[in-house]
C-alpha cells in the first residue's frame, strides 16, 4: 500500500520538556501513520520500512560475523601448533579465504551501511523513511542473496573459494582455481556489489532531498554525513569492483584473457582494480563506524561534538585521499609509482589526526560516564589508534618492502578493522539497541562483553606483529618449529578465543533483555539528535512531532531550553543587532 | 542544494586535479581512467546541483530558520509495504545463479525477474498493492 506522507506537526519550544517527559506527544504515533500491513513473515517479505530493512540487514550481517569468527577460531585453532593437522591445507585456504570474504563483503560493510545507516539516517534527518523504499528492499534481497551464495560455496563439488579475499590474478583463473565455489564467490561480489550501489544511491538521496525543514549540510548529525560520504564512495568503488569481476568471469568461461600474460592481457590490471576498489573500501567500512562514535562520545561527556565543521572536512578528505592511494597495497610489484602514493598515504593521517583530536577536545573537561557504549567507543580509540599508526609505517615503501605479506600487516588491518566494524560497531549497536527495541541492555554484562573483547582483542593482535617483524608470513597453515614463532602464536590462539568467549556475554545480554525487558522510554541517554526526539521505537515513518531545528542537537536543545544554542539566521541577525547596540550605547 | 553542489563540485575538481598529476608523474592508464571517471561523477552532478540550485525554490531542508509548519503539506508518497523487491531480489539471485549451474535455472529467473518488473510498474501506477 502507498501512504502519502505530510510534514509533522511543530511542537513549540515554549512548551519546557515537550509533551511528555522525551519530547513527542505520548500516544500520538499509535493515532497517526499506523501501519496496516501484513503481519508475520508476510511482513518481513513485503516491508518497505527502513527500520525493517535495517533490523534484517543487522542480523544477517551478526549471522556472517558469528559464521566467519568461528572460521577464524579454527584457524587460530590451526596456528597454534607448529605441526597442527586439524584441518588440511585446502580446507585451511577456504577458511582464511571465506573468514575474510564473509567479514569485509558480508559483515562489516553491510552492518554499518545496510543495518545501522538505514535505521538511523531517516531517523537523524528527519526523514518518514528513505528516499525509495522499494530499492532498499531490493538491496536487502540482493544482499541476502549474495550472502546466502557466498556461503553455501563451501557445500558445491571443489569447496568455497581458495585464493584469499582479494582474488590475485592468475591465481583466481580457471586454471589455478577450478570449480564452481570460486564461481560463486565472483557471483556473489556481483550481487552484494548491486546492492551496495543501491543503498549508496538511496542514501545519498534522502540525506539531499528528504531532510526536515531547517535540518541543513551543517545541523546535519556526524553520523549521517558520514554516511553521506560513504554513499559517494560506495558509487565511486563498487562499480569497478563489478567491472572487474565480470571480467575475471570472462576469463574464466569466455574465453578472454584480460589478467592472462599468453593472451595478452595484464595480470596486474586485477590489482589495480581491485584496489581502487579496496582502499575506498577501507573506508566504506571506516567512515559509518567513525561516525557511530563521534555521535557517541557527546553524549557520554554531556558537550556537544568539539569541531564539527572540522570533522566534516575531515571526513571529506579522508574519503576524497582514499581513493588516491590504492597502489600502497602494490608497492612490491615494482610497477607503480611509490612517492605518489607513499605521499598521499601519508596524507590520510592529517585528517585522521583532525578526528582524534577532536574525539579528545570533546571529551576534555566533560562530564564523563563510562556507560557500555562510551567503552567501546573507548576500546575504538585505542584500537584504531595502534592500527592506523602503523598504517603510516606501511605506507613507507621501505618498510613495507620488509613487511609485505607478513602477520604485521595481518594485525594491522585487523587492528583498524576490529577497531571500527567492532568495537565501534559494537557501540552503536548498545547505543540504538534501546531505539531500536524499546528496552534496555544490561550494562552489566554489556560491560564484561567490552573488557573481554578489549583483552583478548590485544593479546591476540599485539603477537601478530611481533611474529610478523620475525618473518612468519601470512596465509600459511604451519611452520617450524625450529622457526621460533610457537609462543608468540599460542598466545594469540588464546587471545582469540577469549575475544570468542566475550561474545557469550553478549548473548546472554540479548536473552535477557528479551526475557525480562527493561523499557527504554524514548532518550535514555539524553542524546542531542533527532532519532532521540520520537518514540522507541519509532512509530512507522518515523515521526508525529518534529520540534524547531536550530542546530545539530535539536533534541536536546528541545529538552534543555536553558542550554539551547540557537543557530537560525535570523536570531544571529538579532543577536549582533543587540550587539552593536550595546557597542555603541557603552561607546557614546 | 548550493552546499550539495559545491560539495559534489569539489569531490570531481579533486580527481580532476589528482587524474592529471597522477597521469604526468606514473604515465599508467588503469588509475587515470579511474581518477578522471571519479572526476565526472563529481563534476556532472555537481554541476548540475549548482546550476539548478539558482533557479530552484530554496528546499525547507536548506532553510535555517525553517519549521515543520513552515514546510508542510504533502513530502511525498511511501509505499507501505510491497512483494515486488523481494520477487525482483529472487529473480536476480537465480539469474546469477544460472551462470554457475546452467540454464535451466533461467526460466525461473525470468518469471520471478519479469513479474516482478509488471507487478511493481503497476503497484507504482495505481498507487497501491496490485
Amino acid at each position: 500500500m502507498t501512504t502519502t506522507i505530510e510534514s509533522p506537526d511543530l511542537i513549540e519550544p515554549e512548551e519546557p520538556g515537550g509533551p511528555g517527559a522525551h519530547g513527542h506527544a505520548e500516544g500520538d504515533h499509535e493515532a497517526a501513520h499506523e501501519h496496516h500491513g501484513p503481519h508475520g513473515i508476510l511482513n518481513w517479505l513485503t516491508s518497505t520500512d527502513h527500520k525493517v530493512i535495517g533490523k534484517s540487514y543487522m542480523i544477517t550481517a551478526l549471522v556472517t560475523f558469528f559464521i566467519s569468527g568461528v572460521m577464524a577460531l579454527v584457524i587460530r585453532a590451526q596456528l597454534a601448533d607448529p605441526t597442527s593437522s586439524l584441518v588440511n591445507f585446502q580446507t585451511y585456504n577456504e577458511l582464511f579465504t571465506m573468514h575474510g570474504s564473509l567479514m569485509l563483503y558480508l559483515f562489516a560493510g553491510p552492518f554499518a551501511f545496510g543495518g545501522l545507516a538505514n535505521y538511523i539516517v531517516p531517523l537523524q534527518v528527519g526523514a518518514p523513511d528513505m528516499a525509495y523504499p522499494r530499492l532498499n528492499a531490493l538491496s536487502y534481497w540482493l544482499y541476502l542473496g549474495g550472502a546466502s551464495m557466498m556461503t553455501l560455496s563451501f557445500v558445491v563439488a571443489g569447496g568455497a573459494a581458495s585464493f584469499g579475499w582479494v582474488a590475485y590474478a592468475p591465481l583466481s583463473n580457471s586454471i589455478n582455481s577450478p570449480g564452481t565455489g570460486t564461481d560463486l564467490w565472483l557471483l556473489s561480489l556481483g550481487l552484494t556489489g548491486f546492492s551496495a550501489i543501491f543503498t549508496g544511491v538511496n542514501l545519498v538521496a534522502t540525506i539531499f532531498y528528504l531532510r526536515a525543514p531547517g535540518m541543513t549540510m551543517f545541523r546535519v548529525p556526524i553520523f549521517s554525513w558520514n554516511m553521506l560520504v560513504t554513499g559517494i564512495l560506495i558509487l565511486i568503488a563498487f562499480p569497478v569492483l563489478f567491472g572487474a569481476v565480470v571480467m575475471l568471469f570472462c576469463d574464466r568461461h569466455f574465453g578472454t584473457h584480460i589478467y592472462s600474460v599468453q593472451g595478452g592481457g595484464v595480470p596486474v590490471l586485477w590489482q589495480h582494480l581491485f584496489w581502487f576498489f579496496g582502499h575506498p573500501e577501507v573506508y566504506i567500512l571506516a567512515l559509518p563506524y567513525f561516525g557511530i562514535v563521534t555521535d557517541i562520545i557527546p553524549v557520554f561527556s554531556r558537550k556537544p561534538l568539539f569541531g564539527y565543521r572540522g570533522m566534516v572536512f575531515a571526513t571529506l578528505s579522508i574519503a576524497a585521499l582514499s581513493t588516491g592511494v590504492w597502489a600502497h597495497h602494490m608497492f612490491t610489484t615494482g610497477v607503480v609509482l611509490l612517492p605518489f602514493f607513499s605521499l598521499l598515504s601519508y596524507l590520510i593521517a592529517i585528517p585522521t589526526g583532525i578526528k582524534f583530536f577532536n574525539w579528545i577536545g570533546t571529551m576534555w573537561g566533560g562530564q564523563l560516564s563510562f556507560q557500555t557504549p562510551m567503552l567501546f567507543s573507548m576500546g575504538f580509540l585505542f584500537a584504531f589508534l595502534m592500527g592506523g599508526v602503523t598504517g603510516v609505517l606501511l605506507a613507507s615503501p621501505p618498510v613495507d618492502f620488509m613487511t609485505h605479506d607478513t602477520y604485521f600487516v595481518v594485525a594491522h588491518f585487523h587492528q583498524v578493522l576490529i577497531g571500527t566494524t567492532v568495537f565501534a560497531g559494537f557501540a552503536g549497536f548498545y547505543f540504538w539497541y534501546p531505539k531500536m527495541f524499546g528496552r534496555m541492555l544490561s550494562e552489566r554484562l554489556g560491560k564484561l562483553h567490552f573488557w573481554f573483547l578489549f583483552i583478548g582483542f590485544w593479546v591476540t593482535f599485539v603477537p601478530q606483529y611481533l611474529v610478523g617483524l620475525k618473518g612468519m608470513p601470512r596465509r600459511v597453515a604451519d611452520y617450524l618449529s625450529s622457526n621460533g614463532w610457537t609462543g608468540l602464536n599460542q598466545l594469540s590462539t588464546v587471545g582469540a578465543f577469549v575475544i570468542g568467549f566475550s561474545f557469550l556475554f553478549f548473548f546472554a545480554n540479548l536473552i535477557q533483555s528479551w526475557r525480562k525487558p527493561v523499557p527504554a522510554g524514548d532518550n535514555p541517554w539524553d542524546g542531542g539528535a533527532l532519532e532521540w526526539f520520537t518514540s522507541s521505537p519509532p512509530p512507522h515513518h518515523n515521526f508525529t512531532h518534529l520540534p524547531p531545528i536550530r542546530s545539530e542537537r535539536p533534541t536536546w536543545d528541545y529538552n534543555h531550553p536553558e542550554h539551547r544554542k540557537d543557530e537560525s539566521h535570523g536570531d544571529k541577525r538579532h543577536r549582533e543587532h543587540d550587539q552593536k547596540k550595546e557597542t555603541v550605547g557603552a561607546n557614546s | 542544494m548550493r552546499v550539495n553542489g559545491t560539495f559534489l563540485a569539489l569531490i570531481g575538481a579533486f580527481f580532476g586535479i589528482i587524474a592529471l598529476i597522477y597521469w604526468f608523474t606514473a604515465y599508467e592508464d588503469a588509475g587515470f581512467l579511474m581518477l578522471i571517471g571519479s572526476a565526472f561523477l563529481g563534476l556532472l552532478p555537481g554541476s548540475y546541483y549548482l546550476w539548478w540550485s539558482r533557479r530552484m525554490r530554496p528546499l525547507e531542508g536548506d532553510e535555517p530558520d525553517a519549521t515543520p509548519s513552515s514546510g508542510a503539506g504533502v513530502i511525498d508518497s511511501f509505499p507501505g509495504s510491497s512483494i515486488w523487491p523481494f520477487l525482483l531480489g529472487m529473480g536476480a539471485f537465480f539469474a546469477t545463479l544460472t551462470f554457475a549451474f546452467g540454464l535451466w535455472l533461467a526460466p525461473i529467473a525470468v518469471a520471478l525477474g519479469l513479474s516482478a518488473v509488471i507487478g511493481g510498474v503497476v503497484e507504482s501506477r495505481r498507487g497501491g498493492t496490485v
